[in-house]
């Protein structure tokens, strides 16, 4: 049995199409993750996820119950940190966990120990009883990880949680999410638009893009797929520069972007000085830069969709947009 | 699952409570309008003679109902809306994700609002003694509240009506201007609705408030209109069809 089954899952907004046909499963104890731009439909499949939304069609299954049908014995079972802050910011952070707790039916004691535990857990202790509006963002970030621990989820969502934080806040949550991982067996499904984040933290990833699931594999098999390494060469003129090094047997793919070209090569190390030879022997082709890397997930996301993540996140602009404006007409 | 959990509806009206003594100035701010109301409306008009008002009581007593019902009006309609600002800072998906059935969360919130709302109508009740306003007597201190709590839980189910239709705040004002005002000016809480027009006074019958401010009159200063029982009777009604519809329309709606 998995700790989430889905199947064929949709969500349109009015005929527009947010999730399309997303099938996944994961693992007991697992940390998977939903890696695409914003607006890829990661959010809209969490919140089916949690019962939040109701899925269009399709089926899925948390902790073993129907979404759509046990919507209680899956509430019971899971724990969320949404995407933008759902604190109560007049209460102090302590407050706001025994508001939890007690929402979740924990008895008196349990919830004295609990909320003790989770406060140690994510370090705020000190400002247990500081109103929630006085924290800093982290702050806030790391008590509501703290507060969807209290009832002992079987599995926890994560939507975003290093969004907007900065970059050793975001070090420090990698810690506590792969020490809750590890230590207290917690299946967690985080969604992120950060390929180290993805990288670094994932069992597995499913590359999303426009509600569809491109991809899904473990960071090092995706990383794989583009065999060896990278080499992004600056060339002038470009066009030449492609007619030539595709030539090469070495070469294993070749592409185009943004006017640098990359080689997918094997041992690119060995690869410098041949291209070193290219520049000399090749009249009117001048190499500006050579840059040799292994692969990234942001090289996978590219070879799977074409384009860089940032990129799309401009172009899913538009697409957020009529997101919003067909939820607004369906109110 | 039980069907109504205590624990919930409990821990719902604590963060209630909670942020009513945490949110001084805005317990001002509702609290000076009606205050101004009372304060100006009860001494502009002190000696006047109100057509349809009996000759007996002065103005400041015809008036201290009226102000007592609109402050519960007031207070429930926000206490109903305020899941609209529950939504805008994400607290309310907090509230749906957990295994707590809705009916319950609606009755948190009503029993929460009917306390800050009862708490404020009693303040304003205590303000208009110290201008001069006579109690007759514990009996009819404690029916006031009686009225003042189904005006209250009446107003909170329409609150939670609109909110439940409402996606922001945006449209507050609207509401604000096109429903709660005229609730008030039609329910007879500032004159007495025999000067009005018999089609105005048909309309002034299905609000809930007519009914409220009426009977808050009978037990405070023992002049109305319908007999006090038959107001309660036709509050707790609305009070009944606006709770359910407010639950209902609250589960349909969509969080996220």
């Amino acid at each position: 049995m998995y700790a989430i089954k889905v199947e064929k899952l949709t969500r349109k907004f009015n005929g527009f199409v947010a999730v399309d046909h997303i099938s996944f499963n994961v693992n007991h104890g697992e940390l998977f993750g939903l890696l695409g731009p914003n607006g890829a439909g990661k959010t809209t499949a969490i919140n089916m996820l949690s019962t939040l939304l109701k899925a269009t069609s399709g089926y899925a299954e948390v902790a073993g119950f129907d979404v759509s049908k046990n919507k209680d014995a899956v509430r019971n079972s899971i724990g969320i940190v949404f995407q933008e802050p759902a604190l109560d910011n007049r209460l102090t952070g302590r407050e706001n966990l025994e508001f939890h707790a007690m929402m979740y039916g924990l008895s008196k004691n349990e919830r004295r120990k609990r909320i003790k535990k989770v406060l140690e857990l994510v370090e705020l202790t000190d400002k247990a009883d500081v109103l929630v509006e006085n924290y800093s963002g982290g702050m806030k970030r790391r008590l509501e990880i703290g507060r969807g621990l209290i009832h002992k989820p079987k599995v926890l969502f994560l939507d975003e949680p290093t969004l907007g934080l900065d970059a050793q806040t975001r070090r420090h949550i990698w810690e506590y999410i792969k020490k809750l991982n590890e230590e207290n067996k917690v299946t967690i499904i985080l969604t992120t638009h950060y390929m180290e984040e993805a990288d670094y933290l994932c069992e597995r990833v499913a590359i999303i893009d426009f509600g569809r699931i491109v991809v899904l594999d473990t960071p090092q098999n995706l990383k794989n797929v583009l065999g060896g390494d990278v080499v992004s060469i600056e060339v002038a003129p470009i066009e030449k520069g492609f007619e030539i090094f595709k030539k090469f047997p070495w070469v294993k793919k070749i592409s185009q972007h943004n006017g640098i070209i990359n080689l997918n090569v094997e041992q690119g190390e060995k690869k410098i000085p041949l291209l070193m030879k290219i520049d000399q022997q090749e009249k009117g082709l001048e190499i500006k830069s050579v840059n040799l890397r292994k692969p990234t997930l942001e090289d996978v996301f590219l070879h799977f969709t074409g384009k860089t993540i940032r990129e799309k996140e401009v172009s899913q602009n538009e697409r957020n947009r009529e997101i919003v404006r067909r939820r607004m007409m369906r109110r | 699952m039980k069907v109504i959990n205590l624990t919930a509806i409990y821990v719902l009206w604590l963060r209630e409570m909670k942020r009513f003594i945490r949110a001084k100035s805005r317990v001002i701010g509702t609290l000076a309008m009606p205050l101004f109301f009372l304060a100006f409306l009860g001494l502009g008009f002190t000696n006047m003679n109100i057509p349809g008002m009996s000759k007996d009581i002065d103005y400041i007593h015809f008036l201290v109902p009226g102000i007592i019902g609109m402050t519960m009006l007031f207070t429930s309609m926000f206490a109903g809306i305020s899941v609209l600002w529950d939504r805008e800072f994400g607290f309310l998906k907090e509230i749906m994700v957990t295994p707590v059935n809705r009916v319950s969360i609606v009755l948190g919130r009503i029993v929460g609002g009917a306390t800050t709302a009862l708490i404020q109508g009693i303040l304003i009740l205590g303000i208009s003694c110290l201008m001069g306003f006579r109690i007759v007597g514990i009996s009819s201190f404690l029916l006031s509240i009686v009225f003042m709590f189904f005006i209250a839980v009446t107003f909170i189910g329409l609150g939670l009506i609109f909110a439940s239709k409402m996606k922001d705040i945006h449209g507050f004002s609207l509401i604000m201007n096109f429903v709660i005002f005229p609730l008030f000016f039609l329910s007879g809480a500032l004159f007495p609705l025999e000067n009005l027009p018999i089609w105005i006074r048909y309309i002034s019958y299905i609000d809930p408030l007519t009914y409220g401010v009426d009977g808050l009159r009978g037990v405070l200063i023992g002049v109305f209109s319908l007999p006090i029982i038959s107001n309660l009777i036709i509050l707790i009604g609305f009070s009944l069809v606006m709770v359910l519809l407010g639950a209902y329309f609250f589960e349909k709606s969509e969080v996220v």
